[in-house]
């Protein structure tokens, strides 16, 4: 199932949204009946009627769609088609399933079919020579002077640029995976359904993908971690061999 | 001391309920590990705070506002679909003249010679063919030719919408497949070979997006430039529209004949 968090927090965060009590689970709840109503009018020829799910369900897709494709107009079109995709095969839609579950996933899937699309158009625009031309940086003048705080450093511009840079480097599979379980919460299994593999592939993915960020960024990020254990008196093994 | 994998630690950080306790508590007695998961950590909050652009509250309406003229009159139904009632008249009625050329054809083999009552009906089955097929070339012809003649207006239209010859072309598929396993069944190549390539137009046709920008437009009119369907449509189109007027005092062709036209 879906987590409608607005962003990832800590792992208490976490269990907390996944206790399917409270208020919170009862307007989850009225709004899956509400959705339900709605799908059925639409099929009953009503088309006004999809305009609620429409209107209940865009924030959550666009912010899905930003984090798979990086980019504001491709977002936007995913949640367009999404929705499109969404009205014509509704027949097909298990009234007893959520329909934004449904949804969503059908954004992530067109979303990954678009990023495969431009990764291809990319890959034939780009030449050896422009690669070769990128120039190098020093982790180093990435750093603030003052102790970095995961606030600040997202504000840095260009440390912002190399988290962007490393999204990048996941593949869409990769980056899927990573968007939904990181940001949005998803179960492993829904995760799977969206790839199209088993459970213990999607969470090999999920794996690799946090394994590249992490190579990718620690170097920019992972100071902090690893000033605080020597502060504390700790002898990291930074190898990995007995990790 | 064991320590535990990054894999592991990556899903503890995750929410993941396997080994949920053995690792808490082993963080709580090991440095090694608790500063691993805290480098973890580190670079997963710092993409956290990677921001999302905030869209207003009026997000869903300007969607809705988006979507709404490019959207079908109605839901799509799935396998409900095909019990709606203009599509069973439409399915009824290339089925029936499918069913009347196959009776034809049939009452046609047994005979051992051209004879009169077989002519008769060889020429009763072309007719109802040529007069059905002629029509639906005509009406493809006249989705194509739309396609082929769209272009976005002079104020520099960003999206041309194609969701009506979409639609047709849908619509003209199902006919268009039983044409073609009719044609394929008479050994009529050349009329065969031309329904599957229109099939194919038609099918890149309704697959496309209702919307296309000016760039996806000329890519699909290449497409149905590349196929020279729109040519070999007119021409087969034309021949049958002879045939048509030529059938009721000619006697059928003959085996040899559609031969001779399948060579050509």
């Amino acid at each position: 199932m879906i987590r409608m968090s607005e962003s990832a927090g800590s792992t208490q965060d976490r269990e907390a949204v996944a206790s399917p009590v409270g208020p919170s689970q009862q307007a989850a709840n009225a709004a899956r009946d509400s959705d339900t109503v709605a799908v059925e009018r639409t099929l009953a020829g009503e088309r006004d009627a999809f305009r609620v799910l429409v209107e209940r369900h865009s924030q959550q897709l666009f912010r899905l769609a930003y984090r798979m494709t990086g980019n504001e107009h491709d977002a936007e079109e995913v949640v367009q088609e999404a929705f499109l995709r969404a009205y014509r095969n509704l027949g097909q839609f298990g009234s007893r399933a959520n329909f934004g579950t449904w949804a969503y996933r059908i954004a992530a899937n067109y979303a990954i079919d678009r990023m495969r699309q431009k990764r291809n158009e990319d890959a034939r625009r780009k030449t050896p020579s422009a690669q070769a031309e990128e120039p190098e940086q020093d982790p180093l003048d990435l750093l603030p002077d003052e102790k970095p705080t995961p606030d600040r450093l997202a504000t840095n511009s260009e440390l912002r640029k190399k988290m962007e840079e490393a999204l990048k480097g996941l593949s869409s599979s990769e980056r899927t995976a990573f968007v939904m379980r990181h940001w949005e919460g998803c179960a492993i299994e829904e995760i799977a359904a969206v790839l199209k593999s088993t459970t213990s592939a999607a969470k090999n993915t999920v794996f690799r993908s946090v394994q590249k960020l992490r190579r990718a960024l620690e170097p920019y990020v992972g100071v902090r971690g690893v000033m605080q254990a020597k502060a504390a008196g700790a002898t990291p093994d930074s190898t990995g061999t007995e990790l | 001391m064991k320590h535990f994998s990054e894999e592991e630690l990556i899903a503890y950080y995750e929410g993941e309920l396997t080994q949920r306790e053995a690792i808490t508590a082993h963080l709580t007695a090991c440095t090694a590990c608790r500063t691993e998961l805290e480098r973890i950590e580190a670079v997963l909050h710092a993409l956290d705070n990677l921001p999302v652009p905030e869209r207003g509250a009026d997000y869903g309406r300007a969607v809705w506002q988006q979507i709404a003229p490019r959207l079908p009159e109605k839901a799509g139904r799935g396998w409900r679909a095909w019990f709606e009632p203009r599509r069973l008249v439409a399915i009824g009625a290339v089925a029936a003249v499918v069913v009347a050329a196959f009776i034809a054809g049939r009452w046609t083999k047994p005979a051992p010679d051209t004879g009169t009552p077989a002519a008769s009906a060889a020429q009763v089955r072309e007719r109802i063919l040529v007069v059905a097929v002629g029509d639906h070339l005509g009406k493809s012809e006249m989705v194509l030719m739309e396609l082929a003649n769209a272009a976005p207006n002079s104020s520099g239209q960003k999206h041309i919408n194609i969701a009506a010859e979409q639609k047709r072309a849908e619509d003209l598929l199902d006919a268009n497949r039983l044409y073609r396993e009719t044609a394929e069944h008479d050994g009529d190549a050349a009329l065969a070979s031309v329904l599957d390539d229109l099939e194919r137009v038609l099918l890149d046709v309704a697959h496309s997006p209702d919307e296309l920008t000016p760039a996806k437009l000329e890519a699909l009119q290449k497409r149905i430039e590349a196929h020279g369907i729109l040519f070999k449509v007119r021409v087969v189109g034309k021949e049958l529209e002879e045939k048509q007027n030529t059938t009721n005092s000619a006697p059928a062709k003959t085996d040899s004949e559609t031969k001779e036209r399948n060579k050509a």
